[in-house]
């Protein structure tokens, strides 16, 4: 069990989200930068899809009720554990008792939007229509379907399992960042840059916004969340204003309100939407954009549905390779203990 | 049968739309195709939209083209009287104080209260599809004389259960939510639980009747 002592602005209990119920209005949800989940989840010897806790803005404190192992992914909140610091990537044992605490705002003062805490066993909140997802807007799944407040307890799931396969020790292992799948910006002066498809609409936009797309920055101003991130820039204008009819739209669909200005959609939006789709970001820079702080800058780059796919490769080799570190270390771990 | 354009919606998904207007005939092809491509390997989900379909792929993603490709080759054989849908009868207590816009619907059609209720719940109803939020039909059948314009500013809260009217289209609301639709009354069934199996009342291709309990005061 974990009591949670302070919330911070919004946790919430997140695993990869719900699949097969769009028809029914349901999106699937789940963690936004699922990379990071997954790696947190390999680093306790988890599952990929256990759930786990989407720490948004820090400020969050939590106590154990038992021992167990815990890692964190995603950005770097000064998380300490009973007053040590533990970083991002790491993972490391936990006795019951113990206090985990994120300040608000990472040890050299970066921005940071999100980070990912699993631990061994996962977080066992029931499964409800197929995930522990919490959908915040419905308000079901995870923890009595709502954002995390002070004086939860949160069930832990067997653990044994996980803890066998990781031994006792504090380890830690290199991000996708250092992997070269990423540089995030520091501050508002660096860019973010996203790889788009060309969406289903794109050609119904003006030469000019067409090309804007792609030359101007885009801020991601503070009024964006997990349906969708709201982007400023230049107005994009359509050549026509001819509505559309409703239609099915996935997380990484940049629509374009009668505004002009770009709404980028994210894991917990509506599942039908009716803006016209100037683009897509591709499924493997999604993850990116979990951690884009606000006020970030982004430059949208042109991309072919090659480079996507294999950008999504190149992300599961990541995850590959973290699987075989870890599965080495078990190996080690258990010619040691024959000895 | 005029074939869909196809086009990528991304790197994971595509999207086949046939051209406006959206008919019931264009629609019933669209659930057939649907049921249809939910059962092929590459497919992890389907999403009907008004007159288009959303193929979402299971990953890694195969071949987007050769999925394409077998869309217009099922397209014009789909049968569009395979899906038979289920008559659902939603009872509905008229105006008070949770009808509160029936009023309004009345102004703006230049109908009594009493003629805005009759012609609503006489009306059959077709869901077209499901978006928006859980559960939440998008339905064709209107009668055109009942047709209002949202209202200017969106109310905070639209309470679970509400029926309502939003231009020329009527629904319920399955949760709590803000909503701009003018509020004719309010029906006791649930049209989401997520721990039922299915978790909606409604699914595409049902046809719904509203039957008035009742109007209050």
């Amino acid at each position: 069990m974990i009591d949670i002592l302070q919330p911070g602005i919004l946790t919430s209990v997140q695993d990869l989200g719900r699949e097969g119920q769009r028809q029914l209005g349901i999106h699937p949800g789940g963690a936004l930068n699922t990379l990071a989940l997954i790696s947190a989840n390999l680093l306790v010897g988890n599952p990929r899809e256990a759930a786990g806790l989407e720490i948004t803005m820090g400020a969050c404190e939590m106590r154990f009720r038992c021992d167990t192992r815990i890692a964190l992914a995603g950005d770097d909140f000064d998380a300490r554990l009973d007053g040590k610091p533990i970083a991002p990537y790491w993972s490391a044992p936990v006795r019951a008792g113990q206090k985990l605490k994120f300040s608000h705002c990472s040890r050299d003062g970066t921005p940071a939007i999100r980070t990912y805490l699993a631990v061994a066993g996962g977080i066992a909140t029931p499964i409800v229509l197929g995930s522990r997802s919490t959908d915040l807007k419905a308000g079901f799944g995870g923890h009595q379907g709502r954002a995390l407040r002070k004086g939860d307890r949160l069930p832990i799931g067997g653990m044994e399992a996980a803890l066998a396969r990781i031994g006792g020790s504090i380890f830690g292992v290199r991000s996708p960042h250092w992997n070269g799948l990423a540089a995030l910006p520091h501050d508002s002066s660096e860019h973010l840059t996203l790889r788009v498809l060309p969406g289903p609409e794109f050609e119904q936009f003006t030469v000019a916004a067409r090309q804007d797309l792609w030359q101007e920055k885009w801020r991601i101003t503070p009024n964006s969340n997990r349906m969708g991130y709201r982007l400023e820039g230049p107005e994009l204008k359509r050549k026509q204003n001819r509505d559309l009819l409703s239609h099915g739209v996935v997380p990484g669909v940049i629509q374009v309100p009668p505004s002009g200005q770009p709404i980028i959609l994210m894991g917990d939006a509506q599942t039908t939407g009716g803006y016209p789709k100037i683009g897509v970001v591709i499924s493997a820079d999604m993850w990116k954009l979990a951690q884009a702080p606000l006020n970030a800058q982004l430059q949208l780059q042109l991309c072919d549905l090659e480079q996507a796919l294999l950008a999504s490769t190149e992300q599961q080799d990541y995850l590959r390779q973290l699987e075989q570190t870890l599965a080495a270390l078990e190996w080690s771990r258990a010619r040691q203990y024959r000895r | 049968m005029s074939q869909p354009q196809i086009h990528f919606l991304g790197d994971g998904a595509l999207q086949c739309s046939l051209p406006p207007p959206a008919t019931l005939k264009y629609q019933q092809r669209i659930w057939s195709i649907a049921e249809q491509a939910a059962s092929w390997p590459e497919v992890i989900e389907v999403v009907p939209g008004m007159n288009n379909l959303t193929l979402i792929m299971r990953r890694p993603v195969a071949d987007l083209d050769q999925v394409a490709k077998r869309i217009l080759d099922v397209w014009p054989h789909a049968d569009g009287c395979a899906i038979t849908g289920r008559d659902i009868e939603i009872p509905v207590v008229y105006g008070g104080s949770t009808g509160p816009d029936l009023d309004v619907v009345a102004r703006h059609t230049g109908l009594t209260t009493k003629e805005v209720v009759e012609r609503h719940s006489a009306g059959q109803y077709v869901v077209y599809f499901i978006g928006f939020m859980p559960g939440f039909a998008y339905m064709g059948g209107l009668d055109p004389t009942l047709a209002t314009p949202r209202q200017t500013q969106p109310r905070l809260s639209v309470a679970a259960g509400s029926v309502a009217i939003g231009g020329e289209q009527t629904g319920i609301y399955p949760l709590s939510s803000p909503g701009g639709w003018q509020v004719l009354g309010h029906t006791a069934l649930s049209l989401f639980d997520p721990q039922q199996n299915p978790p909606t009342l409604l699914r595409p291709g049902d046809r719904v009747r509203f039957s008035a309990e009742r109007i209050a005061k």
